[in-house]
């Protein structure tokens, strides 16, 4: 059973009727999905959770779809791990690492393209469509084989090329654009707005965001129903903050957390694409489009739908927003796997380089408990450390060898 | 110089269905201006209260976005004008 009662518009408070539709017909605004939390707050209890799937649909009472239809291939519940070597070399004291690099496809977007692609049988879509800068490309083509759905899925032409395998290998089909992800996206409202296939991140999107409060709902779960008091987030389109903010909120809205959550919430951005840092950084409230350059690939949205969203959580909750470059984009990927063994891919990178950033300007404090998202595996974006990592040394098969390459200074414990 | 604007799906209704209009003006400005003179609607539907394009509302010039550009000072220049909605995406 579902616990909607309809949509509403962000921008404008119009209310509309459960359907496949993404913007208000009177302001443009992007359609919310609104609840009956009372509902919901009789329904769902922490021991009802705690029994529940290890995925994301333990907390199917805040999903917009009907879980005994749900598109499931184990999205979600994924490790929260104490970072105290990282927190050490920050100079923080309490930092935890959400790794949603082990999701079913390796990155966060399991948990969207799970809900999206549910929502779309519910609907009777027999297409299921994307556009996407890699990661939403590996997860809704996997999630439509596993539902024996059609697949289109819109990529620009220069991704990486493990993301395009990765995509290509459940058979779906997949267009690569000449042109940026923002040229990619404004193609897909146009199809959306001409065939009958469920678009995950257009058509579909109100439902498909949602799956994004998961996170926030598992980090609460696993620190014991409590909210954490900061999370850095990377920003795209600037969904994934929004409803990781919202998604705390809601935890106390339907009494699964006992003090209203006052988690400080800061975005992450690279350099080469970053229009919500910029306004954030300039005190400005407008949000101007830009044409990405980064290694961060799948953060590169210059024009980010949410972006006016993710720019007030951060500032309502006294937050910040850093803006990284390429090179600390790299040494905050290898600072995350040096110090905690975990391989996060280059959106990753950025995340470790702004909470970097952000402990440096004392944005985010050591008295604080900090979760940082990493939102995507490192063996999706190899080319962006593969020149800076390798063997320590080539060596034939002997002990001489081996002895000659490292001195004993390096091998005594 | 006439200007040809392309309606997005949702202002169709106010432009009696037509997906494209014709209209003079030498900038964007003044292409929405006689836009909304010759079917009226479009600037409520448009603008916010303080005559700002509102947020989610993108308009393009030859298939550039205007915030590229000059904005509502863009000249148009006999181009295609495009209105369309914020895409989704992300």
């Amino acid at each position: 059973m579902s616990y909607v009662q309809g949509l509403r518009c962000r921008e404008c408070g119009r209310e509309y009727e459960v359907a496949p539709v993404y913007t208000c017909e009177w302001c443009f605004g992007p359609l919310e999905v609104s609840y009956d939390y009372e509902a919901i707050k009789s329904a769902m209890s922490r021991e009802k959770i705690a029994a529940g799937p290890h995925a994301i649909w333990r907390y199917a009472e805040l999903l917009p779809v009907d879980y005994s239809q749900a598109v499931d291939l184990g999205a979600g519940f994924t490790p929260l791990v104490r970072a105290d070597r990282l927190a050490g070399e920050l100079g923080l004291g309490e930092v935890w690492v959400k790794n949603d690099t082990l999701n079913p496809t390796n990155s966060f977007k399991d948990r969207v393209a799970s809900v999206a692609l549910s929502k779309a049988l519910e609907f009777g879509f027999k297409t299921a469509a994307c556009a996407s800068t890699g990661n939403l490309a590996n997860s809704v083509a996997a999630h439509a084989a596993h539902a024996g759905l059609r697949s289109f899925v819109f990529i620009p032409a220069d991704l990486e090329q493990a993301k395009v395998v990765t995509t290509a290998v459940y058979g779906g089909n997949v267009v690569a654009i000449d042109g940026n992800y923002d040229d990619v996206n404004r193609l897909c409202a146009e199809l959306a707005g001409t065939y009958r296939w469920a678009f995950v991140n257009v058509n579909v999107r109100p439902y498909y965001a949602e799956g994004s409060k998961t996170l926030a709902f598992e980090t609460a779960e696993q620190l014991g129903w409590e909210a954490p008091d900061h999370v850095v987030v990377p920003v795209a389109s600037g969904s994934l903050l929004t409803k990781v903010h919202k998604g705390f909120d809601e935890l106390h809205q339907v009494g699964l957390l006992d003090t209203p959550p006052r988690v400080r919430v800061s975005g992450a951005q690279a350099e080469g694409c970053s229009p919500v840092a910029t306004a954030y950084l300039e005190q400005s409230d407008t949000i101007r489009p830009v044409k990405p350059s980064t290694i961060a690939k799948s953060l590169a949205i210059g024009n980010p739908a949410d972006g006016y969203f993710a720019l007030d959580a951060v500032r309502q909750t006294g937050g910040g927003l850093a803006a990284v470059t390429d090179d600390e984009v790299v040494d905050g990927i290898r600072l995350l796997a040096r110090t905690e063994g975990i391989f996060a891919e280059t959106a990753g990178g950025v995340t470790v380089a702004s909470l970097a950033r952000l402990a440096r300007e004392g944005v985010v404090r050591p008295d604080e408990r900090v979760v940082v998202y990493i939102t995507g595996h490192g063996l999706k974006t190899l080319d962006a450390v593969s020149p800076h990592v390798g063997p320590t040394a080539v060596i034939p098969p002997t002990l001489d060898a081996f002895h000659e390459a490292f001195g004993p200074s390096e091998i005594e414990e | 110089m006439a200007v040809n604007v392309r309606i997005p799906t949702q202002l169709r209704e106010l432009s009696g269905g037509d997906a494209e209009v014709d209209v003079e003006g030498a900038t964007v400005a003044e292409v929405l201006k006689q836009l909304e003179a010759r079917h009226p609607g479009f600037a409520a539907r448009l603008f916010d209260d303080k005559g700002q394009l509102r947020r989610f509302v993108n308009v393009f010039v030859a298939d550039e976005d205007i915030r590229f550009l000059q904005g509502l000072d863009t000249p148009t220049e006999g181009q295609v004008v495009s209105i369309v909605p914020a895409v989704a995406g992300g």
